[in-house]
């Protein structure tokens, strides 16, 4: 980085190039033209830092300021303030919300206290689409490591120490794996990066892929060496369509550099990856419906055994590992798997990038030692529920996790302990809900998922999970008895042990947690027939206090199917047949007059 | 077929001669079936029954083979998209806060259902799930572009300014 003084570092991910990040980087160019300042002050264009929320995000350093929801006209006082005058911009730096105070310097900031960014290191920090300033940060030589000082069995041995689970969803033991497809008999065998990433609202991989691409890549080289495959896919989702770009771009710099292609480095170990795109299905997540994609089929999964590792891709030997799972690798073959075992719990070492998302103050992703708690997260780092609202649950692990009430906010966070709560880790996606957010409403909205996404291959998944979402849309539209209940455990359960492939197995989670942890919202709805947080429409109902109504008029005049009568100065009433629960009268009384329960 | 699709179709016969599969093992062909069709939708817009029956010449395949591929991913689409598709985020974190009901409210602005375009060619409208922009979500995502912190007051104003761009583009 030598010749520059200071350095303009702009996020360039999805959350802040959708806000104008890229027009941020034009104008940053075009000012420290303008000034003569080209030479002194180097503009970066980085992946995701994480704090999307309060994006675009842009990071001057050396004196690590922190600024946010920068626009671009805020460009030209942050050049003639900061750069060329020394004096933070004021106005433009973050406000935690809890304590009211401008945070001017980044290491401050709550958000990345309790964060031990491993995954991430290079996500927001370098550009990633410029491979040397990957291999300035100890880029590529732990697989010059591995190549030139290790044994195949030496990389297998690290990575089995290091207790590295896949971060995919299973957490199935990465040197595990890698060991029984090293031992599996093929003339070839390959590598896949699953990176799919099919829960939705689930970002991380998507990250790591536009910040680091390169970290992925020499993951799956360093894999590739260890169990004897030549050849390697990326299954990418399409619709990401950047992360897509830079991957591309940084395979062809590595190509370049002589790390990937005939004889790496110079050695005789010869690897090279292509990119596959996904399109659009779920269940292609799922390892064995991802390699008959590749295959040009469609993505139905078939059943294990014979797992991948024996036979996967085209009947060959094949190792599937989640592209945080891979990123994880160089750092652990560089720092040793006894520095990787001091983070993290003694079953599931090391850290985890989680999404939070929903109704949170910092949406964004963060990375945390496992065993941290969820208060941890969703307080401490997260910045507590929007609104001031009451926290209810979160989720975690998407259409196949489920929903954790507030008493367990105090459970540390690993593989295992989340199995026990009824949810999953899965990709680590985190969704708070607060009290406005009905229960019932979201296992219906997970189910609707599943529905969606079935293959459609076995009968437990296509036809029980579309009885199960039956059963639900009688609940919510006031239709339902109250065995219905019992109906729903037992169907759940019968579909989670007969499913044919993880997507089956795992979709009633989010109904059966549910109803474990919230029985009385279900209660509610069914007995009562009532939607405690309002959310299912056909349970609500607007009424109109004559006490308060003033006879305005207003009501009557926005209610899109004339269910509202009444004359001037007179109480209006709501004709209950006619009314639709759209809300408009509810949003446009100014008096109070009209209730929603 | 108009010659425009003609073109077109000679465009997407063209990309599958770049990826010089002759002679290759057909299982190595068929593995590029979907970043064909991915290409040929890039192309068309969409994926009418000629061009499925031109890539499964190309690769090798069964038209049948294709036709299974093309409607079992929601990526692809055999009905032509309007000129701006609006794809609205119904992603988890989108859900929550809020794009459902943002998604009703669309369809009635549009006076169309799901994958439908609009009587003057302009939109149609599509559910996707997550845009990896949870961030700022609700997200809805017309071309590259993602709109982001969606408010419903924010749509008429959005939609306005694409059917202003579709004035200057003369159609
Ligand atoms: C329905 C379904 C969807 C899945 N989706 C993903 C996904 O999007 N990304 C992923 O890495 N793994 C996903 N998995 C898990 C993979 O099947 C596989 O276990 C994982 O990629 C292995 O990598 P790991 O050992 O590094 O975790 C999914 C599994 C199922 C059953
Ligand atoms: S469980 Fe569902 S997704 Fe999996 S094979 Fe059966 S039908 Fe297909
Ligand atoms: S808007 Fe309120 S005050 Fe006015 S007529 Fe309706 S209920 Fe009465
Ligand atoms: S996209 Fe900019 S901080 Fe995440
Ligand atoms: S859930 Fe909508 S962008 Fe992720």
């Amino acid at each position: 980085m030598g010749k520059y003084k200071q350095f303009i570092l702009i996020c360039g991910g999805t959350g802040c190039s959708s806000s104008g990040s890229g027009d941020i980087i034009d104008s940053f160019n075009k000012a420290l033209e303008e000034k003569g300042l080209k030479d002194e002050v180097q503009i970066v264009r980085t992946g995701c830092f994480g704090f999307c929320e309060q994006g675009p995000i842009v990071k001057v350093l050396p004196d690590d300021t922190f600024y946010v929801k920068v626009t671009e006209k805020d460009v030209e006082n942050i050049v003639n303030e900061h750069i060329i005058k020394g004096r933070r911009v004021q106005r433009l730096l973050y406000v935690e919300p809890s304590e009211k105070e401008k945070i001017e310097e980044y290491i401050k900031m709550p958000f990345y206290k309790k964060q031990i960014r491993v995954v991430l290191r290079n996500a927001g920090a370098i550009n990633p689409e410029n491979v040397e300033e990957y291999i300035a940060n100890d880029g590529y030589s732990a697989l010059a490591k591995a190549l030139t000082e290790m044994s195949q069995d030496d990389v297998l041995k690290s990575i089995s120490d290091s207790g590295l689970r896949g971060r995919g969803g299973g957490g199935f033991p990465t040197g595990m794996k890698w060991s029984f497809a090293k031992r599996a008999k093929g003339d070839k065998k390959y590598i896949i990066c699953n990176a799919d990433e099919g829960d939705p609202g689930a970002f991380m991989d998507r990250s790591v892929m536009e910040g680091d691409p390169h970290s992925v890549i020499e993951g799956m080289s360093i894999a590739a060496y260890a169990i004897g495959a030549q050849k390697g896919y990326v299954y990418i989702r399409a619709e990401y369509p950047l992360a897509v770009q830079r991957l591309r771009k940084a395979l062809n710099d590595a190509r370049e550099y002589g790390f990937l292609g005939e004889n790496v480095m110079g050695t005789n170990f010869s690897f090279d990856i292509e990119v596959r795109l996904g399109a659009g299905a779920f269940v292609c997540g799922e390892e064995t419906a991802l390699i008959h994609s590749i295959e040009g089929k469609r993505g139905e999964p078939t059943s294990k055994p014979p797992f991948p590792a024996n036979s996967g891709l085209w009947k060959k030997p094949t190792v599937i590992n989640n592209v945080e799972t891979l990123a994880q690798i160089p750092v652990i073959l560089l720092k040793g798997a006894d520095w990787f075992r001091k983070l993290g719990t003694e079953k599931s070492p090391g850290t985890k990038v989680f999404a939070l998302a929903g109704a949170i103050n910092n949406v964004g992703l963060v990375e945390v030692p496992m065993g941290i708690t969820l208060r941890e997260i969703l307080y401490e780092i997260g910045g507590g529920i929007r609104n001031n609202k009451q926290f209810k649950a979160v989720q975690t692990g998407g259409p196949s996790g489920g929903c954790i009430p507030a008493k367990y906010l105090d459970t540390p966070i690993d593989f295992d302990n989340l199995i026990a709560l009824g949810s999953m880790m899965g990709s680590g996606g985190m969704i708070v809900m607060d009290e406005d957010t009905c229960m019932v409403d979201v296992s219906k909205f997970y189910l609707e998922f599943t529905v969606d996404e079935s293959c459609g291959k076995c009968t437990p998944c296509r036809i029980g999970n579309y009885r199960l979402h039956e059963v639900l849309e009688r609940i919510t539209s006031g239709r339902a008895v109250i065995e219905d209940l019992d109906k729903l455990e037992q169907l759940g359960n019968v579909i989670k042990d007969t499913a044919l492939c993880g997507l089956g197995q795992t979709s009633p989670n989010p109904i059966l947690s549910t109803i474990n942890y919230f029985r009385d919202e279900y209660v509610a709805h069914i007995q009562d027939k009532k939607c405690p947080a309002g959310v299912c429409k056909n349970l609500i109902r607007y009424d109109i206090n004559p006490a308060k109504c003033v006879g305005c008029t207003a009501c009557a005049r926005v209610c899109p199917v004339q269910a509202i009568t009444g004359t001037v100065k007179k109480a209006h009433v709501i004709d209950q047949d006619k009314c639709i629960k759209c809300g408009a009268c509810y949003a446009t009384c100014r008096f109070g007059a009209i209730s929603k329960i | 077929m108009n010659e425009t699709m003609e073109m077109k179709l000679r465009d997407v016969a063209d990309y599958v001669d770049t990826l010089k599969l002759e002679g290759k093992d057909q299982e190595v062909k068929r593995s590029y079936l979907i970043h064909t069709l991915h290409k040929a939708q890039e192309i068309i817009g969409y994926l009418p029954v000629e061009v499925q029956k031109l890539i499964a010449k190309k690769l090798g395949l069964h038209a049948s083979e294709v036709y299974g591929v093309v409607s079992f991913y929601n990526y692809f689409t055999m009905k032509p998209k309007g000129l701006y598709p609006i794809n609205l985020c119904l992603g988890t974190a989108c859900y929550v806060r809020g794009s459902g009901p943002l998604y009703e409210e669309l369809k009635k602005l549009l006076g169309v259902e799901e994958g439908e375009v609009t009587s003057d060619g302009i939109f149609s409208l599509h559910a996707v799930r997550c845009l990896g922009a949870c961030g700022l979500a609700p997200v809805l995502m017309i071309g590259e572009k993602v709109h982001g912190r969606l408010k419903k007051e924010d749509l008429p104003r959005i939609l306005e300014e694409y059917r202003q761009l579709a004035k200057t583009q003369n159609v």
